[in-house]
């Protein structure tokens, strides 16, 4: 028994917080039973009819073809909203204006809005014959049913992950940091790229990450403006669902997995470069 | 003069924070500005700095009016109070900043060197590459000094340099930072709030009180020879005693004294200044204000006697042991109070 409690005395570090065994244990299971039990179920329903089967689900063309098209556009729509989403931070903390509050009110709007109104919207706007599909059109841009609309769409609902994780940041950035650089003789650019940015960038790579899965997973919003042509405007998510609608579940687990797999890959990687960033700044 | 205010005012809203402040520092001096919080001496630091611009007035260094010169071009050295380190980057990176966004940059070689060569100068060595959140409040107060030295300023100005440290770390640092300032011969400004870091560290000081000078002058004139009953009162204990000026005439209770720079006033209410070790205890008939001791506090070496007047105003009166036992005194008796130094302004109590 007194070995047990010299074992446990390495990885617990002696604090005056009393309850770690319960809290640890409620952590667990919470954990366990919202987050690990749905995932080892789909995991058990991919591989049901064995690798074999799992792969071919998973890896056929048109199934390929919406995976590049839902990680490709996630990535380059996260990439956009942490140069905007940056930007607009930037604005919202820096200048007083009238109208600020509402603009900063508006911010979180894709949060709230439900997929399919945010989905219908942009259709109505950006569709043929709509308020900004049809001039663009005659200009031959075409929004609707190409994968740029699936981009717009993507950057929409990812924008205010961006802002308010930049946005407190910001906010703390103490404007004597800012002096000093000018008094030791930086320029506006170079107070901005040495001393700035490298404050705000852990944030920007948590926005990114937040960005990125939130435009990964998303469903309502795009389907509507994406048109869903197999291999050109079909994303993952859509995918499932008609394999679900033909009552294929196998193939429909397959495809939730390996998405599940790559996405997991992914914010390790981003996670990884946080923590690089982080160290580096001596934050660790 | 090296650098110099003329006529400087600066308002934020309706708080007038600076005016009409004129100043000058010679080459090479070291000058305190010293005042209570809200007194505008941080204000005028930061228009020296180009931080802010003054409403009206000039400020000229080297003899050149650097109205149209922004901070970025000042090379003035700034110190903030909190050190504004950049977090993200190693103590040596940090130092040799100025160095690095210098056009043409310097090489890097060059800039190593430069950095090491501060490092030693401020103490620390070995510390290259720590990042601020590493560094004792005192060491990060002296990787901010190398900082700002590493642009070999014209003018090196410090916001309460030692305010964010404990006693004892600070009275090191400021027996430290006058040395650095005869070794360098730069020329300093700083702004403190404390009347003994002032008295110590600088060659010459200014009062300021609500946006204006009180006084300029050395430590010893400041504390000697005060200016104003603000001086008098901000630097050291002080007693204040309600007076009559009348036609170059003072008279207290028991006690008349001769101020000929008032002989235009004529019955007019006034206020005497004395310091405790300038008043002394007699016993017997004579001159003085009649007291009865109430309190003895003994301080080491000196005794400090706290008295009252016949109208109930308290009277400090400090004193050697040896003085204090030759009197033999006690709390209850009288005796009679004599300054040896006494000042008199006009002005109601």
């Amino acid at each position: 028994m007194g070995e047990a409690v010299l074992r446990r005395k390495a990885w617990t570090r002696p604090g005056i917080l009393p309850g770690f065994g319960l809290s640890l244990g409620y952590t667990l299971s919470y954990m366990g039973l919202m987050v690990a039990l749905p995932l080892l179920a789909l995991f058990v329903r991919a591989f049901g009819g064995g690798f074999a089967a799992f792969w071919r689900a998973a890896t056929a063309p048109r199934v390929i073809d919406s995976y590049l098209l839902s990680f490709g556009g996630a990535l380059i729509a996260a990439a956009t909203n942490v140069v905007l989403g940056s930007l607009l931070a930037w604005v919202l903390v820096r200048y007083r204006f009238p109208g600020r509050r509402v603009v900063d009110a508006l911010i979180d709007l894709p949060f709230a809005l439900p997929t399919a109104v945010t989905g219908i919207a942009l259709t109505a706007l950006l569709g043929p014959g709509g308020l900004l599909g049809r001039p663009l059109e005659s200009l031959g841009i075409k929004v609707a049913f190409t994968p740029l609309g699936i981009g717009i769409a993507m950057v929409f609902i990812g924008l205010p992950f961006v802002v308010r994780t930049v946005q407190p940041v910001l906010d703390d950035l103490n404007a004597e940091v800012e002096e000093v650089a000018a008094s030791l003789g930086a320029s506006r650019r170079q107070t901005f790229l040495l001393v700035i940015l490298p404050t705000l960038l852990p944030a920007m790579l948590t926005g990114f990450a937040l960005a990125f899965a939130r435009a990964v997973g998303e469903y309502g919003s795009i389907i509507f403006i994406a048109g869903n042509l197999p291999h050109r405007t079909e994303i993952a998510p859509l995918l499932i669902v008609i394999k679900l609608e033909q009552y294929d579940y196998a193939a429909a687990a397959a495809i939730a997995a390996a998405m599940l797999i790559a996405s997991f890959a992914v914010l390790l990687a981003i996670n990884g470069a946080q923590r690089w960033v982080c160290r580096r700044s001596g934050r660790i | 003069m090296y650098l110099e205010l003329r006529n400087v005012d600066k308002a934020f809203g309706d708080f007038q924070a600076v005016s009409d402040v004129s100043l000058a520092v010679r080459e090479g001096e070291l000058v305190a500005l010293l005042g209570p919080s809200g007194s505008g001496k941080t204000t005028l630091l930061r228009i020296i700095a180009g931080l802010e611009r003054p409403d009206r007035g000039q400020v000229l260094i080297g003899g050149t009016d650097v109205a149209g010169i922004g901070v970025q071009y000042r090379q003035i050295g700034f110190v903030f109070q909190h050190y504004a380190l950049f977090r993200h980057m190693t103590v040596a990176q940090n130092v040799g900043f100025g160095l690095r966004v210098r056009k043409p940059r310097p090489s890097a070689a060059a800039i190593a060197a430069k950095v090491h060569e501060l490092l030693h100068l401020v103490q620390m060595e070995g510390m290259e590459h720590r990042y601020p959140t590493q560094l004792s409040g005192g060491q990060r107060q002296r990787v901010a000094l190398a900082r700002a030295l590493a642009i070999e300023p014209r003018v090196l100005l410090l916001d309460e340099p030692f305010g964010a440290l404990d006693a004892q770390v600070r009275k090191e640092l400021r027996r430290w930072l006058r040395r650095l300032h005869d070794e360098t011969g730069i020329t300093g400004v700083f702004v403190t709030h404390d009347q003994e870091e002032a008295l110590e560290v600088a060659d010459r000081v200014v009062v300021m009180n609500t946006g204006r000078i009180e006084q300029v002058g050395t430590p010893e004139e400041i504390y000697d020879e005060p200016a104003t009953p603000f001086v008098y009162q901000f630097l050291g204990n002080v007693n204040r005693l309600p007076c009559r000026i009348d036609r170059g005439q003072a008279t207290l209770a028991g006690l008349t004294l001769p101020v000929p720079e008032f002989s235009g006033l004529s019955d007019a209410p006034g206020i005497a200044f004395v310091r405790p070790h300038d008043l002394d205890l007699a016993v017997g008939d004579g001159d003085g204000i009649p007291v009865t001791v109430r309190h003895v506090v003994l301080m080491g070496p000196s005794v400090r006697i706290e008295t009252v007047d016949a109208a109930g105003q308290t009277l400090e009166v400090e004193m050697s042991r040896a003085h204090w036992n030759a009197l033999a005194l006690g709390p209850g008796t009288r005796a009679r109070a004599t300054p040896r130094q006494m000042r008199v302004f006009p002005g109601e109590a």
